[in-house]
């Protein structure tokens, strides 16, 4: 195992993750390409705390806000969603599209 | 043994991910999503960071619980009975996300990346412990402000009565029509 292996790893999460935050109409899956993405980097930050400065806990703080940062985004992410629904039953991206006039 | 886990856990977590936007059924998108982000966990305990693994685990499993949910309300197809589709410009989406894969690739395998310096501790929770109530307590109680403010915006946001409905169309009335009276001086 190597650093360049764990990054590999965390790269493909993360791009399996953006296509789903790109294609995705509905704005839960939406969000769940974005927890992949995360996810992607959470483990990049482990990796790195690993095998670059294992001394130091910078690493694992990066894990730390960026757990919070998923926890936050969930939240968020159903709160606006449950709003949305309940103002005009939208669920899905391309129906909110006026929120950007 | 190591190696091992790394492997199981990587192929894993890529195919499952891959698999969250395959599947017809929420629920089991919802699941694969969870099948993901556990491997994630995993490959941190391989790491050798036990707590934080541990933390990531024990949240997805919750907040994937809690996404089954709302996928179930939200989505008109929660148990994949009948094939469709809710994507667009897939064609454009794949080809940004192979030429990412592509770059971050050979960023990973040509970036001069810096030797190993110092060893591991051998509590690394106890470090992570001792930094957060140290030098990174900004970053700490930046979190803490970022996440009360989560609880006040995500009560407002999901509560139904708006400042229209307590105060009139128009904002006129001195006093909010709540249903329950209460608060400071009412």
């Amino acid at each position: 195992m190597s650093l360049e292996l764990f990054l590999i790893v965390a790269a493909a999460l993360f791009c399996v993750g953006l296509f789903g935050a790109l294609t995705q109409q509905s704005i839960v899956m939406l969000m769940m390409g974005l927890e992949l993405m995360l996810g992607g980097v959470i483990l990049a930050a482990g990796a790195a705390w690993h095998y670059i400065a294992p001394a130091t806990a910078d690493g694992q703080v990066l894990i730390v806000v960026a757990i919070t940062a998923m926890a936050v985004e969930m939240a968020i992410g159903f709160a606006v969603v449950t709003a949305l629904f309940r103002s005009r039953e939208i669920d899905m991206t391309d129906m909110a599209a006026e929120l950007r006039e | 043994m190591t190696t091992s886990a790394f492997w199981v856990l990587a192929v894993l977590a890529v195919a499952s991910g891959v698999m969250v936007f395959r599947f017809d059924s929420m629920a089991r998108a919802t699941f694969s999503l969870l099948t993901a982000l556990l491997c994630v966990g995993g490959e941190l305990i391989v790491l050798g960071l036990d707590y934080l693994g541990i933390v990531t685990v024990l949240m997805m499993t919750i907040e994937m619980a809690i996404m089954a949910v709302f996928m179930i309300m939200f989505m008109m197809n929660p148990a994949g009975l009948t094939p469709m589709t809710m994507v667009h410009n897939k064609r454009g989406a794949a080809a940004v996300c192979a030429l990412s894969f592509v770059l971050l690739l050979v960023g990973i395998l040509l970036a001069p990346w810096p030797r190993r310096s110092g060893r591991p501790p051998v509590d690394p929770t106890m470090d992570l412990g001792l930094s957060l109530m140290g030098p990174q307590m900004l970053t700490m109680m930046t979190l803490g402000m970022a996440l009360f403010a989560t609880i006040v915006a995500t009560v407002v946001l999901s509560t139904q009565r708006g400042r229209y409905d307590r105060y009139g169309d128009r904002l006129q009335d001195p006093r909010p029509d709540d249903p329950v009276r209460g608060g400071v001086g009412r």
